[in-house]
Protein backbone atom coordinates (compact mmCIF):
# COMPACT_ATOMS: atom_id res chain seq x y z
CA UNK A 1 0.00 0.00 0.00
CA UNK A 2 2.55 2.07 1.01
CA UNK A 3 5.01 1.30 -2.04
CA UNK A 4 2.03 1.78 -4.30
CA UNK A 5 1.39 5.29 -2.89
CA UNK A 6 5.25 6.14 -3.19
CA UNK A 7 5.22 5.14 -6.52
CA UNK A 8 1.95 7.32 -7.30
CA UNK A 9 3.59 10.04 -5.91
CA UNK A 10 6.65 9.72 -7.61
CA UNK A 11 5.42 9.14 -10.73
CA UNK A 12 2.88 12.51 -10.60
CA UNK A 13 5.94 14.58 -9.82
CA UNK A 14 7.88 13.10 -12.86
CA UNK A 15 4.68 14.21 -14.82
CA UNK A 16 4.54 17.36 -13.23
CA UNK A 17 8.11 18.28 -14.38
CA UNK A 18 8.10 16.69 -17.91
CA UNK A 19 4.79 18.94 -18.17
CA UNK A 20 6.94 22.46 -17.39
CA UNK A 21 9.74 21.24 -18.96
CA UNK A 22 7.79 20.81 -21.91
CA UNK A 23 6.91 24.59 -22.00
CA UNK A 24 10.36 26.11 -22.11
CA UNK A 25 10.35 23.45 -24.93
CA UNK A 26 7.45 24.93 -26.34
CA UNK A 27 7.32 28.65 -25.73
CA UNK A 28 9.88 29.56 -28.23
CA UNK A 29 8.27 27.41 -31.23
CA UNK A 30 6.42 29.47 -33.74
CA UNK A 31 3.66 29.78 -34.77
CA UNK A 32 3.34 32.14 -31.54
CA UNK A 33 -0.46 32.78 -30.58
CA UNK A 34 -0.01 36.66 -29.82
CA UNK A 35 -3.87 36.39 -30.10
CA UNK A 36 -4.24 34.25 -27.70
CA UNK A 37 -2.24 35.58 -25.22
CA UNK A 38 -3.70 38.75 -25.50
CA UNK A 39 -7.14 37.72 -24.63
CA UNK A 40 -5.83 35.51 -21.80
CA UNK A 41 -4.14 38.70 -20.42
CA UNK A 42 -7.06 40.26 -20.82
CA UNK A 43 -9.15 38.05 -18.35
CA UNK A 44 -5.88 37.49 -15.87
CA UNK A 45 -5.65 41.05 -16.09
CA UNK A 46 -8.15 43.15 -16.64
CA UNK A 47 -10.62 40.74 -14.94
CA UNK A 48 -9.02 40.70 -11.89
CA UNK A 49 -8.43 44.60 -11.52
CA UNK A 50 -10.83 44.81 -9.32
CA UNK A 51 -10.67 42.26 -6.92
CA UNK A 52 -6.73 42.62 -6.41
CA UNK A 53 -7.96 46.54 -6.15
CA UNK A 54 -10.20 46.08 -3.53
CA UNK A 55 -7.99 43.28 -1.81
CA UNK A 56 -4.92 46.06 -1.97
CA UNK A 57 -6.67 48.62 -0.28
CA UNK A 58 -8.20 46.56 2.73
CA UNK A 59 -4.48 45.22 3.32
CA UNK A 60 -3.41 48.84 3.12
CA UNK A 61 -5.98 49.97 5.67
CA UNK A 62 -5.43 46.81 8.18
CA UNK A 63 -2.10 47.06 8.39
CA UNK A 64 -1.84 50.82 8.89
CA UNK A 65 -4.98 50.32 11.81
CA UNK A 66 -3.19 47.62 12.97
CA UNK A 67 -0.14 48.58 13.64
CA UNK A 68 -0.71 52.43 14.39
CA UNK A 69 -1.05 51.57 18.52
CA UNK A 70 2.15 50.19 18.70
CA UNK A 71 3.98 52.45 16.84
CA UNK A 72 2.21 55.22 18.76
CA UNK A 73 3.57 53.30 21.87
CA UNK A 74 7.23 54.19 21.16
CA UNK A 75 6.10 57.37 19.88
CA UNK A 76 6.57 56.39 15.82
CA UNK A 77 3.36 57.03 14.12
CA UNK A 78 5.45 58.86 11.71
CA UNK A 79 7.34 55.58 10.30
CA UNK A 80 3.49 54.29 9.70
CA UNK A 81 4.06 55.00 5.89
CA UNK A 82 7.20 53.57 5.84
CA UNK A 83 6.36 50.27 8.07
CA UNK A 84 3.28 50.01 5.78
CA UNK A 85 5.14 50.29 2.73
CA UNK A 86 7.97 48.02 3.06
CA UNK A 87 5.36 45.22 4.40
CA UNK A 88 3.17 45.63 1.37
CA UNK A 89 6.19 46.01 -1.17
CA UNK A 90 8.28 43.08 0.42
CA UNK A 91 5.86 40.67 0.82
CA UNK A 92 2.20 41.17 1.70
CA UNK A 93 1.11 42.51 -2.01
CA UNK A 94 2.62 40.09 -4.20
CA UNK A 95 1.83 37.03 -1.85
CA UNK A 96 -1.73 37.99 -1.63
CA UNK A 97 -1.89 39.14 -4.88
CA UNK A 98 -0.51 35.28 -6.15
CA UNK A 99 -3.04 33.64 -3.63
CA UNK A 100 -6.09 35.55 -4.47
CA UNK A 101 -4.74 34.54 -8.36
CA UNK A 102 -4.32 30.99 -7.19
CA UNK A 103 -7.86 30.92 -6.41
CA UNK A 104 -9.15 32.51 -9.11
CA UNK A 105 -7.24 32.12 -12.01
CA UNK A 106 -5.93 28.41 -11.15
CA UNK A 107 -8.95 27.36 -10.46
CA UNK A 108 -10.39 28.82 -13.53
CA UNK A 109 -7.54 27.53 -15.56
CA UNK A 110 -8.11 24.27 -13.94
CA UNK A 111 -11.27 23.63 -14.47
CA UNK A 112 -11.64 24.85 -18.08
CA UNK A 113 -8.93 22.60 -19.74
CA UNK A 114 -10.60 19.93 -17.35
CA UNK A 115 -14.19 20.47 -18.81
CA UNK A 116 -12.02 20.72 -22.35
CA UNK A 117 -10.45 17.06 -21.51
CA UNK A 118 -13.59 15.46 -20.28
CA UNK A 119 -15.84 16.78 -23.56
CA UNK A 120 -13.05 15.92 -25.44
CA UNK A 121 -12.23 19.36 -27.51
CA UNK A 122 -7.99 18.77 -26.54
CA UNK A 123 -8.25 15.94 -28.57
CA UNK A 124 -10.33 17.35 -30.96
CA UNK A 125 -7.06 19.93 -31.61
CA UNK A 126 -4.92 16.96 -31.33
CA UNK A 127 -6.71 15.41 -34.48
CA UNK A 128 -6.78 18.69 -36.15
CA UNK A 129 -3.34 18.83 -36.19
CA UNK A 130 -3.61 21.28 -33.64
CA UNK A 131 -0.78 21.75 -30.52
CA UNK A 132 -2.94 21.89 -27.49
CA UNK A 133 -0.41 22.17 -25.38
CA UNK A 134 0.72 25.54 -27.05
CA UNK A 135 -2.44 26.90 -27.74
CA UNK A 136 -4.16 26.53 -24.35
CA UNK A 137 -1.14 25.62 -21.40
CA UNK A 138 1.85 28.24 -23.34
CA UNK A 139 -0.73 30.75 -23.76
CA UNK A 140 -2.43 30.78 -20.17
CA UNK A 141 1.07 30.50 -18.42
CA UNK A 142 2.79 33.15 -20.45
CA UNK A 143 0.06 35.37 -19.30
CA UNK A 144 -0.38 35.02 -16.14
CA UNK A 145 3.44 34.87 -15.87
CA UNK A 146 3.13 38.63 -17.26
CA UNK A 147 -0.05 39.46 -15.65
CA UNK A 148 0.76 38.65 -11.88
CA UNK A 149 3.46 41.32 -11.55
CA UNK A 150 1.34 43.63 -13.00
CA UNK A 151 -1.22 43.23 -10.40
CA UNK A 152 1.13 42.92 -8.07
CA UNK A 153 2.80 46.24 -8.47
CA UNK A 154 -0.76 47.49 -8.92
CA UNK A 155 -2.14 46.08 -5.12
CA UNK A 156 0.90 47.60 -3.69
CA UNK A 157 -0.31 51.01 -4.94
CA UNK A 158 -3.73 50.47 -4.04
CA UNK A 159 -2.25 49.20 -0.65
CA UNK A 160 -0.28 51.91 0.08
CA UNK A 161 -3.06 54.92 -0.58
CA UNK A 162 -5.38 52.05 1.86
CA UNK A 163 -2.62 53.05 4.50
CA UNK A 164 -2.85 56.65 3.22
CA UNK A 165 -6.56 56.73 4.29
CA UNK A 166 -6.53 54.74 7.25
CA UNK A 167 -3.48 57.22 8.75
CA UNK A 168 -6.22 59.24 8.03
CA UNK A 169 -8.94 58.45 10.45
CA UNK A 170 -6.41 59.51 13.62
CA UNK A 171 -3.86 61.55 11.96
CA UNK A 172 -3.73 64.16 9.19
CA UNK A 173 -1.25 63.98 6.62
CA UNK A 174 -1.18 65.19 3.13
CA UNK A 175 -1.03 62.03 0.19
CA UNK A 176 2.11 63.98 -1.05
CA UNK A 177 3.66 63.13 2.59
CA UNK A 178 2.00 59.79 2.96
CA UNK A 179 3.98 58.89 -0.16
CA UNK A 180 7.31 60.55 -0.06
CA UNK A 181 7.82 59.17 3.84
CA UNK A 182 6.90 55.37 2.58
CA UNK A 183 9.62 55.80 0.04
CA UNK A 184 11.81 57.06 1.77
CA UNK A 185 12.23 53.53 3.68
CA UNK A 186 12.05 51.49 0.66
CA UNK A 187 15.49 50.54 -1.13
CA UNK A 188 16.36 48.66 -3.94
CA UNK A 189 16.49 45.20 -2.20
CA UNK A 190 13.13 45.51 -0.86
CA UNK A 191 11.55 46.26 -4.69
CA UNK A 192 13.61 44.32 -7.26
CA UNK A 193 13.13 40.86 -5.52
CA UNK A 194 9.80 41.20 -4.53
CA UNK A 195 9.01 41.65 -7.86
CA UNK A 196 11.22 39.06 -9.77
CA UNK A 197 9.10 36.35 -7.10
CA UNK A 198 5.71 37.13 -8.34
CA UNK A 199 7.02 36.34 -12.15
CA UNK A 200 7.67 33.24 -10.48
CA UNK A 201 4.67 33.31 -8.59
CA UNK A 202 2.33 33.96 -11.79
CA UNK A 203 4.13 30.91 -13.77
CA UNK A 204 3.64 28.26 -10.81
CA UNK A 205 0.00 29.31 -11.38
CA UNK A 206 -0.69 29.51 -14.91
CA UNK A 207 1.64 25.96 -15.23
CA UNK A 208 -0.69 24.54 -12.36
CA UNK A 209 -3.45 24.99 -13.53
CA UNK A 210 -3.07 24.00 -16.68
CA UNK A 211 -1.36 20.70 -15.78
CA UNK A 212 -4.68 20.09 -13.18
CA UNK A 213 -6.93 21.06 -15.88
CA UNK A 214 -4.51 18.94 -18.88
CA UNK A 215 -4.42 15.70 -17.28
CA UNK A 216 -7.72 15.55 -16.03
CA UNK A 217 -9.29 12.15 -16.33
CA UNK A 218 -12.42 11.35 -17.80
CA UNK A 219 -15.81 12.29 -16.07
CA UNK A 220 -17.35 15.57 -14.50
CA UNK A 221 -16.13 15.45 -10.99
CA UNK A 222 -12.51 15.28 -12.53
CA UNK A 223 -13.50 18.74 -13.72
CA UNK A 224 -14.01 20.02 -9.93
CA UNK A 225 -11.15 18.20 -8.45
CA UNK A 226 -8.83 19.52 -10.94
CA UNK A 227 -9.95 22.77 -10.24
CA UNK A 228 -9.72 22.58 -6.67
CA UNK A 229 -6.31 20.71 -7.03
CA UNK A 230 -5.05 23.47 -8.77
CA UNK A 231 -5.97 25.68 -6.09
CA UNK A 232 -4.21 24.02 -3.43
CA UNK A 233 -0.94 23.32 -5.57
CA UNK A 234 -0.65 26.69 -6.76
CA UNK A 235 -0.98 28.46 -3.36
CA UNK A 236 1.70 25.46 -1.91
CA UNK A 237 4.33 26.13 -4.74
CA UNK A 238 3.44 30.36 -4.01
CA UNK A 239 4.45 29.95 -0.49
CA UNK A 240 7.21 27.45 -1.68
CA UNK A 241 8.65 29.84 -3.82
CA UNK A 242 8.14 33.29 -1.06
CA UNK A 243 10.55 30.96 1.26
CA UNK A 244 12.93 30.44 -1.39
CA UNK A 245 12.86 34.07 -2.25
CA UNK A 246 13.27 35.24 1.49
CA UNK A 247 16.00 33.18 1.94
CA UNK A 248 18.33 34.19 -1.48
CA UNK A 249 17.21 38.02 -0.04
CA UNK A 250 18.32 37.50 2.63
CA UNK A 251 22.15 35.88 1.50
CA UNK A 252 22.13 38.67 -0.92
CA UNK A 253 21.60 41.55 1.22
CA UNK B 1 -18.75 -10.55 -53.88
CA UNK B 2 -18.98 -13.63 -51.55
CA UNK B 3 -21.54 -16.23 -51.89
CA UNK B 4 -23.71 -16.62 -49.39
CA UNK B 5 -23.42 -20.26 -47.29
CA UNK B 6 -26.87 -20.85 -45.76
CA UNK B 7 -25.72 -24.55 -44.83
CA UNK B 8 -23.70 -23.85 -41.80
CA UNK B 9 -25.40 -24.71 -38.58
CA UNK B 10 -25.35 -21.88 -36.28
CA UNK B 11 -24.95 -24.26 -33.27
CA UNK B 12 -22.41 -26.17 -34.59
CA UNK B 13 -20.18 -23.03 -35.70
CA UNK B 14 -20.85 -19.92 -32.94
CA UNK B 15 -17.79 -19.83 -30.99
CA UNK B 16 -17.64 -20.00 -27.40
CA UNK B 17 -16.89 -16.24 -25.82
CA UNK B 18 -13.49 -16.21 -24.66
CA UNK B 19 -12.38 -16.04 -21.43
CA UNK B 20 -10.56 -12.65 -20.29
CA UNK B 21 -7.07 -12.88 -20.95
CA UNK B 22 -7.60 -15.86 -23.48
CA UNK B 23 -7.15 -14.64 -27.24
CA UNK B 24 -10.61 -15.06 -29.48
CA UNK B 25 -11.44 -17.41 -31.70
CA UNK B 26 -9.86 -16.67 -34.94
CA UNK B 27 -12.63 -17.96 -36.91
CA UNK B 28 -16.05 -17.09 -37.70
CA UNK B 29 -18.85 -19.09 -38.14
CA UNK B 30 -19.72 -18.23 -41.74
CA UNK B 31 -16.59 -18.99 -44.05
CA UNK B 32 -18.16 -16.49 -46.32
CA UNK B 33 -18.19 -14.04 -43.47
CA UNK B 34 -14.26 -14.63 -42.38
CA UNK B 35 -11.96 -10.99 -42.64
CA UNK B 36 -10.36 -10.93 -46.29
CA UNK B 37 -6.52 -10.32 -46.58
CA UNK B 38 -6.59 -7.09 -49.18
CA UNK B 39 -7.10 -7.35 -52.84
CA UNK B 40 -4.33 -6.49 -54.97
CA UNK B 41 -4.54 -2.93 -57.06
CA UNK B 42 -5.40 -4.96 -60.14
CA UNK B 43 -8.71 -5.87 -58.89
CA UNK B 44 -10.64 -2.97 -59.51
CA UNK B 45 -10.64 -1.40 -55.86
CA UNK B 46 -7.28 0.29 -56.08
CA UNK B 47 -4.70 0.19 -53.11
CA UNK B 48 -5.68 0.36 -49.34
CA UNK B 49 -5.36 3.55 -47.67
CA UNK B 50 -5.34 2.27 -44.17
CA UNK B 51 -4.01 -1.17 -43.12
CA UNK B 52 -3.80 -2.53 -40.21
CA UNK B 53 -2.18 -5.46 -38.81
CA UNK B 54 -2.03 -7.65 -36.06
CA UNK B 55 -3.06 -4.19 -33.35
CA UNK B 56 -3.09 -5.44 -29.68
CA UNK B 57 -4.22 -2.82 -26.91
CA UNK B 58 -4.62 -3.40 -23.27
CA UNK B 59 -5.73 -1.34 -20.43
CA UNK B 60 -3.63 -2.24 -17.54
CA UNK B 61 -5.03 -6.48 -17.17
CA UNK B 62 -8.25 -5.70 -19.64
CA UNK B 63 -7.11 -6.71 -22.96
CA UNK B 64 -9.38 -4.37 -25.60
CA UNK B 65 -7.66 -4.95 -28.75
CA UNK B 66 -6.62 -8.30 -29.39
CA UNK B 67 -4.85 -8.39 -32.77
CA UNK B 68 -6.88 -6.93 -35.30
CA UNK B 69 -6.19 -6.99 -38.69
CA UNK B 70 -7.97 -4.36 -41.33
CA UNK B 71 -8.15 -2.39 -43.89
CA UNK B 72 -9.44 0.20 -45.86
CA UNK B 73 -9.97 1.16 -49.54
CA UNK B 74 -9.54 4.50 -51.05
CA UNK B 75 -13.30 5.48 -51.63
CA UNK B 76 -15.30 3.24 -49.49
CA UNK B 77 -16.82 3.55 -46.41
CA UNK B 78 -16.33 0.93 -44.15
CA UNK B 79 -18.50 0.50 -40.73
CA UNK B 80 -16.65 -1.06 -37.66
CA UNK B 81 -20.11 -2.77 -36.00
CA UNK B 82 -19.72 -4.16 -32.24
CA UNK B 83 -21.43 -3.92 -29.24
CA UNK B 84 -20.46 -1.75 -26.27
CA UNK B 85 -16.32 -2.58 -25.28
CA UNK B 86 -16.05 -4.55 -27.96
CA UNK B 87 -12.77 -1.89 -28.81
CA UNK B 88 -13.80 0.12 -31.94
CA UNK B 89 -13.31 3.72 -30.36
CA UNK B 90 -9.94 2.49 -28.77
CA UNK B 91 -9.25 0.82 -32.61
CA UNK B 92 -10.40 4.31 -34.44
CA UNK B 93 -8.17 6.25 -31.41
CA UNK B 94 -5.34 3.96 -32.51
CA UNK B 95 -5.80 5.46 -36.15
CA UNK B 96 -5.49 8.96 -35.50
CA UNK B 97 -2.65 8.12 -32.60
CA UNK B 98 -5.00 9.47 -29.60
CA UNK B 99 -4.21 6.09 -28.31
CA UNK B 100 -0.90 4.07 -28.71
CA UNK B 101 -1.33 0.82 -29.43
CA UNK B 102 0.91 -2.16 -27.57
CA UNK B 103 1.25 -4.08 -30.44
CA UNK B 104 0.88 -3.60 -34.05
CA UNK B 105 1.12 -0.93 -37.14
CA UNK B 106 -1.00 0.89 -38.71
CA UNK B 107 -0.11 2.15 -41.90
CA UNK B 108 -2.51 5.27 -43.34
CA UNK B 109 -0.84 6.61 -46.57
CA UNK B 110 1.76 3.64 -46.81
CA UNK B 111 3.39 5.33 -43.56
CA UNK B 112 3.70 3.59 -40.48
CA UNK B 113 1.53 5.98 -37.67
CA UNK B 114 4.03 4.83 -35.22
CA UNK B 115 7.17 5.80 -36.79
CA UNK B 116 6.04 9.08 -37.68
CA UNK B 117 7.86 12.42 -35.24
CA UNK B 118 5.13 14.69 -34.31
CA UNK B 119 5.12 17.07 -37.18
CA UNK B 120 4.85 14.45 -39.37
CA UNK B 121 2.12 12.41 -37.48
CA UNK B 122 0.28 16.02 -37.82
CA UNK B 123 1.15 16.23 -41.60
CA UNK B 124 -0.79 13.29 -41.73
CA UNK B 125 -4.00 13.80 -39.28
CA UNK B 126 -4.48 17.20 -41.94
CA UNK B 127 -5.37 14.33 -44.00
CA UNK B 128 -7.36 12.58 -41.67
CA UNK B 129 -10.85 14.22 -40.02
CA UNK B 130 -12.27 12.91 -37.04
CA UNK B 131 -15.83 13.72 -36.01
CA UNK B 132 -16.21 12.54 -32.09
CA UNK B 133 -19.31 11.52 -30.69
CA UNK B 134 -20.07 13.95 -28.89
CA UNK B 135 -18.96 16.52 -31.80
CA UNK B 136 -15.97 18.14 -28.88
CA UNK B 137 -17.20 21.50 -30.28
CA UNK B 138 -14.97 24.48 -28.63
CA UNK B 139 -17.49 25.54 -26.58
CA UNK B 140 -16.08 28.85 -26.07
CA UNK B 141 -15.94 29.76 -29.51
CA UNK B 142 -19.15 30.52 -31.95
CA UNK B 143 -19.40 28.06 -34.76
CA UNK B 144 -18.34 30.68 -36.89
CA UNK B 145 -14.83 30.72 -34.59
CA UNK B 146 -15.05 27.18 -34.16
CA UNK B 147 -14.72 26.69 -38.19
CA UNK B 148 -12.38 29.49 -38.92
CA UNK B 149 -10.17 28.23 -36.11
CA UNK B 150 -8.66 24.75 -37.95
CA UNK B 151 -8.15 27.25 -40.98
CA UNK B 152 -6.07 29.96 -38.93
CA UNK B 153 -3.84 27.02 -37.85
CA UNK B 154 -3.27 25.34 -40.87
CA UNK B 155 -3.90 28.01 -44.07
CA UNK B 156 -2.31 31.24 -42.79
CA UNK B 157 -2.24 32.43 -45.57
CA UNK B 158 -5.67 32.43 -46.55
CA UNK B 159 -7.63 35.69 -47.29
CA UNK B 160 -10.40 36.89 -44.88
CA UNK B 161 -12.92 36.89 -47.71
CA UNK B 162 -11.69 33.41 -48.84
CA UNK B 163 -12.03 32.04 -44.93
CA UNK B 164 -15.35 33.31 -44.58
CA UNK B 165 -16.77 31.78 -48.04
CA UNK B 166 -14.57 28.33 -47.32
CA UNK B 167 -17.10 28.68 -44.13
CA UNK B 168 -20.11 29.41 -45.92
CA UNK B 169 -19.37 26.47 -48.07
CA UNK B 170 -19.32 24.13 -44.78
CA UNK B 171 -21.95 25.21 -43.33
CA UNK B 172 -24.44 25.26 -46.62
CA UNK B 173 -23.41 21.41 -46.56
CA UNK B 174 -24.72 20.82 -44.10
CA UNK B 175 -27.88 23.10 -43.71
CA UNK B 176 -26.56 25.35 -41.13
CA UNK B 177 -25.80 28.75 -42.57
CA UNK B 178 -28.18 30.77 -40.28
CA UNK B 179 -26.54 28.97 -37.15
CA UNK B 180 -23.04 30.83 -38.24
CA UNK B 181 -22.92 33.17 -34.83
CA UNK B 182 -24.69 30.73 -32.70
CA UNK B 183 -22.42 29.33 -29.71
CA UNK B 184 -22.60 25.33 -29.84
CA UNK B 185 -24.45 25.88 -26.41
CA UNK B 186 -27.35 26.95 -27.99
CA UNK B 187 -27.50 24.26 -31.03
CA UNK B 188 -29.12 20.76 -30.39
CA UNK B 189 -27.33 17.51 -30.67
CA UNK B 190 -27.59 16.91 -34.17
CA UNK B 191 -26.79 20.32 -34.85
CA UNK B 192 -24.01 20.47 -33.07
CA UNK B 193 -23.02 17.08 -34.92
CA UNK B 194 -23.56 18.89 -38.05
CA UNK B 195 -21.16 21.63 -37.21
CA UNK B 196 -18.68 18.93 -36.31
CA UNK B 197 -18.50 17.68 -39.64
CA UNK B 198 -17.94 20.69 -41.01
CA UNK B 199 -15.50 21.90 -38.94
CA UNK B 200 -14.02 18.29 -39.81
CA UNK B 201 -14.23 19.03 -43.31
CA UNK B 202 -13.00 22.40 -43.59
CA UNK B 203 -9.61 20.91 -44.06
CA UNK B 204 -10.41 18.41 -46.41
CA UNK B 205 -9.31 15.26 -45.18
CA UNK B 206 -8.80 12.41 -47.11
CA UNK B 207 -9.93 10.09 -44.86
CA UNK B 208 -12.94 10.69 -42.61
CA UNK B 209 -13.05 8.53 -39.04
CA UNK B 210 -16.87 8.87 -37.43
CA UNK B 211 -17.11 7.92 -33.69
CA UNK B 212 -20.80 6.67 -33.34
CA UNK B 213 -21.61 9.52 -35.25
CA UNK B 214 -25.74 8.47 -34.92
CA UNK B 215 -25.81 7.91 -30.93
CA UNK B 216 -27.83 10.13 -28.86
CA UNK B 217 -29.67 11.30 -31.88
CA UNK B 218 -33.96 10.64 -32.37
CA UNK B 219 -34.39 8.71 -35.40
CA UNK B 220 -35.12 11.23 -38.20
CA UNK B 221 -31.65 13.50 -37.00
CA UNK B 222 -29.83 9.99 -37.50
CA UNK B 223 -31.29 9.22 -40.96
CA UNK B 224 -29.92 13.25 -41.78
CA UNK B 225 -26.70 12.31 -40.25
CA UNK B 226 -26.25 9.11 -42.24
CA UNK B 227 -27.66 10.97 -45.31
CA UNK B 228 -24.81 13.44 -44.78
CA UNK B 229 -22.16 10.98 -44.46
CA UNK B 230 -23.09 9.70 -48.43
CA UNK B 231 -23.56 12.92 -49.53
CA UNK B 232 -20.12 14.06 -48.06
CA UNK B 233 -18.11 10.86 -49.32
CA UNK B 234 -19.35 11.34 -52.62
CA UNK B 235 -18.87 15.16 -52.97
CA UNK B 236 -15.54 15.18 -51.74
CA UNK B 237 -14.05 11.95 -52.97
CA UNK B 238 -13.60 10.68 -49.08
CA UNK B 239 -12.93 7.42 -47.45
CA UNK B 240 -14.51 6.93 -44.11
CA UNK B 241 -14.27 4.60 -40.97
CA UNK B 242 -17.63 4.48 -39.21
CA UNK B 243 -17.79 3.30 -36.11
CA UNK B 244 -21.23 2.89 -34.74
CA UNK B 245 -23.73 -0.08 -33.48
CA UNK B 246 -27.01 1.50 -35.23
CA UNK B 247 -28.12 -0.87 -37.59
CA UNK B 248 -29.76 1.68 -39.86
CA UNK B 249 -26.36 4.28 -40.10
CA UNK B 250 -24.50 1.12 -41.38
CA UNK B 251 -26.91 0.33 -43.79
CA UNK B 252 -27.19 3.85 -44.97
CA UNK B 253 -23.31 4.38 -45.30
CA UNK B 254 -21.37 0.88 -45.10
CA UNK B 255 -19.98 -0.12 -48.49
CA UNK B 256 -18.19 -2.92 -46.17
CA UNK B 257 -19.14 -4.04 -42.51
CA UNK B 258 -16.18 -5.58 -40.20
CA UNK B 259 -17.85 -6.94 -36.98
CA UNK B 260 -15.56 -6.87 -33.71
CA UNK B 261 -15.95 -8.93 -31.25
CA UNK B 262 -13.92 -8.51 -27.76
CA UNK B 263 -11.36 -6.97 -29.43
CA UNK B 264 -10.72 -8.81 -32.60
CA UNK B 265 -12.67 -9.00 -36.15
CA UNK B 266 -15.53 -11.63 -36.33
CA UNK B 267 -16.94 -11.29 -39.29
CA UNK B 268 -16.46 -9.02 -42.40
CA UNK B 269 -19.17 -8.79 -45.28
CA UNK B 270 -21.65 -6.53 -47.30
CA UNK B 271 -24.96 -5.41 -44.97
CA UNK B 272 -26.74 -7.71 -47.19
CA UNK B 273 -24.23 -10.70 -46.63
CA UNK B 274 -24.48 -10.05 -42.86
CA UNK B 275 -28.29 -9.83 -42.80
CA UNK B 276 -28.54 -13.44 -44.39
CA UNK B 277 -25.82 -14.93 -41.93
CA UNK B 278 -27.45 -17.69 -39.89
CA UNK B 279 -24.50 -17.03 -36.42
CA UNK B 280 -26.85 -16.36 -33.74
CA UNK B 281 -24.32 -13.13 -32.43
CA UNK B 282 -24.35 -11.60 -35.68
CA UNK B 283 -27.79 -11.82 -36.36
CA UNK B 284 -28.42 -10.51 -32.87
CA UNK B 285 -27.22 -7.02 -34.64
CA UNK B 286 -30.30 -7.33 -37.41
CA UNK B 287 -33.27 -8.46 -35.59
Amino acid sequence: MQSSLNKTFFYNAGDMVAFMARFFREVFKPPYEFREILYQCYLVGYKSTFLIGLTGFIMGVVLAIQTRPSMAGFGAISLIPGMVSVSVIREIGPVITAIICAGKIGSRMGAELGSMRVTEQIDAMEVSAINPYRYLVVTRTLATTLMVPLLAIYADIIALYGGYIAMNIHDKTSLQHFFVAAMHHLEFIDVVPAIIKTFFFGWVIGIIGCYKGYNARRGTESVGIAANSAVVASSLAVFIIDLIAAQITDLIS
Amino acid sequence: MKEENNDIDPKETAPEEPTPGETPPTTTPDPNLQPTEPEPAASGKGEPIIVIKGLHKSFKDHDVLRGVDMYVYKGENLVILGKSGSGKSVLIKCMVALETPDAGTIEIFGQDISQLNYDELNAMRVRIGFLFQNSALYDSMTVRENLAFPLRQHKKTMSREKTDSTIMEMLDNVGLADSIDQMPSKLSGGQNKRIGLARTLILRPQIMLYDEPTTGLDTGTAREISDLICKMKDKYKISSVTITHDMPCAKATADRIVMMRDGAVYAEGSYDELERSEDEWIRSFFY
